[in-house]
């Protein structure tokens, strides 16, 4: 790579977080605590980040919010195609960027991921359910897509959500996931500036 | 008399962090926070810091609510159900002064509440946050001092120790005699102390359309209940859960159905039953003197 595209990636890592630190955090955090508190539901977070791509402005704005130096962020390919928002991530967060499963905090996930390969990722331990990692996918809507319904925590009867651009087996794995609680990871779609939580404890099923 | 419930939000001084916390600080909480959401009712280990008052005084629900607090909020503080101790006007002068933000004594205007020791009567709801400020969140201290034990215990869901000790009430009293931080199951998995709440409490902890947050400073332990959360108070098929009863209705108020205090009148043994919850309490009589 040339000097000049060097240079760019480096003014690019530096430009594009969140303008005011303390309180875009705790924005970003109160909209997510929120949807992870009732799952199903879509919470925008605003445009508060401008990160490279394949980062989606949500997923950049929930890890410039709440990672740091002690939670390593898995994605694919951080010295190749993702180089410029691997470069931003540790830039804006301080967090390693990972490519092993086994030790990730937060994951990236390209879009329609396979699910087969969330097994992976740590889920957690029957001492202490909570190191597990937290998988952000990207969708390519939070409507049109297939139907779930959702049940559990955080939802007075049950929820009907159709995320459209999920991987085949979603559903499948999401119910694989919630049998294996309190062991398990927890999802956060993430579309333009929104996100939808299905924590752990969200019994799926299509329909 | 009535006063003025909403004290209007102070400029915080520029020597403060927003809410005193430290940004990384807030960021491990804040990741705990979203664990013990994802796992309702186990206890999520967190680096509990120092803060500027006593481990006594709720520090574990201070640094819950200061790692969700936002400048637009309004915070209630309780203490036994008084929004005016010692503890509640401290903590809620804390936040005014860290955080510039607006406190009140209603609870219908809060967005936050924080409590030691009690729900508030009027009931939550969607949207509001409660933080309980929690001393001891092991609920099977009491029968195995260890935490590897204590925590092998809740992966294995090994809760019979716990029924044990209720049913030997039962052998000795004629009845369930914990009153206090009676143990409460959630989601039919974890079996989890609701801080040392009334158990007259207990049946406001199930189903609730609030977030409720726990934290434990001196134990370092957050856990939380989703809203719409299953929770429900142990007991037997033969010996229900039932909450305390009164008699007689508040003599100031007459609210029935309330938790009340005791409170003595005079040195010849004078005494009356008064709400414990201040707010609901000074809102009634304010409503009937119109
Ligand atoms: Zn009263």
């Amino acid at each position: 790579m040339g000097a000049f595209a060097t240079t760019a990636l480096a003014t690019a890592a530096v430009a594009g977080g969140f303008a005011d630190p303390v309180f875009d955090a705790q924005a970003v955090f109160r909209l997510l605590m929120g949807a992870m508190a009732e799952p199903g539901t879509v919470a925008d977070l605003g445009a508060r980040v401008a990160a490279p791509a394949p980062l989606v402005p949500a997923a950049a704005a929930l890890l410039a919010a709440l990672a740091d130096g002690d939670t390593p962020v898995w994605m694919a390919d951080p010295a190749g195609a993702g180089e410029a928002a691997a470069r931003w991530l540790r830039f804006q967060t301080g967090a390693p960027i990972t490519e092993d499963r086994a030790a990730a905090t937060f994951a990236l996930l390209p879009e329609r991921h396979d699910p087969v390969g969330w097994a992976s990722f740590p889920r957690g331990t029957s001492d202490y359910p909570d190191r597990s990692a937290t998988l952000l996918l990207p969708v390519r809507d939070f409507a049109g897509g297939d139907g779930l319904v959702l049940a559990g925590p955080g939802i007075a009867a049950e929820r009907r959500v159709a995320p459209a651009g999920l991987p085949e087996g979603f559903a499948a794995a999401l119910a694989a996931n919630r049998a294996g609680f309190p062991l398990g990871v927890d999802i956060v779609l993430v579309c333009g500036t929104a996100v939808l939580a299905l924590p752990r404890s969200t019994r799926v099923r299509e329909g | 008399m009535r006063t003025t419930a909403m004290t209007a939000a102070a400029t915080p001084g520029p020597a403060y962090n927003f809410a005193y916390l430290d940004e990384g600080t807030k960021r491990m909480i804040r990741r705990a926070i979203l664990k013990g959401i994802a796992v309702p009712g186990y206890q999520v280990p967190f680096a509990s810091r120092e803060m500027p008052m006593p481990y006594g005084w709720g520090t574990g629900g201070v640094q819950v609510t200061a790692a969700i607090l936002g400048p637009a909020d309004v915070l209630k503080v309780i203490d036994q159900g008084a929004d005016d101790t010692t503890n509640a006007v401290s903590i809620r002068a804390f936040f005014r002064k860290t955080a510039g933000i607006a406190t009140t004594t209603r609870t219908v205007e809060a967005t936050i509440v924080q409590t030691r020791h009690r729900i508030p009567e009027t009931p939550l709801a969607a949207g509001q946050i409660i933080v309980y400020q929690v001393p001891i969140p092991e609920p099977l201290r009491f029968l195995e001092p260890r935490e590897t034990e204590t925590r092998t215990m809740h992966a294995l869901e090994e809760y019979g120790l716990m029924h044990v000790k209720l049913y030997e009430d039962i052998a000795r009293h004629g009845h369930i005699a914990t009153t206090y931080a009676y143990p409460v199951k959630v989601e039919g998995r974890y079996v989890m102390d609701p801080s040392p709440l009334p158990k007259f409490d207990n049946p406001k902890m199930h189903r609730s359309p609030a977030l409720q947050l726990f934290g434990a400073g001196r134990e370092k332990r957050i856990y939380a209940l989703p809203p719409y959360t299953d929770v429900r108070s142990l007991d037997f098929e033969d010996h229900p859960f039932t909450v305390q009863s009164f008699t007689e209705p508040c003599a100031v108020c007459g609210a029935r159905n309330v938790y009340l205090d005791e409170v003595v009148t005079d040195d010849r043994g004078g005494r009356m039953f008064v709400c414990s919850d201040t707010d609901h309490c000074g809102t009634r009589r304010a409503e009937a003197t119109p």
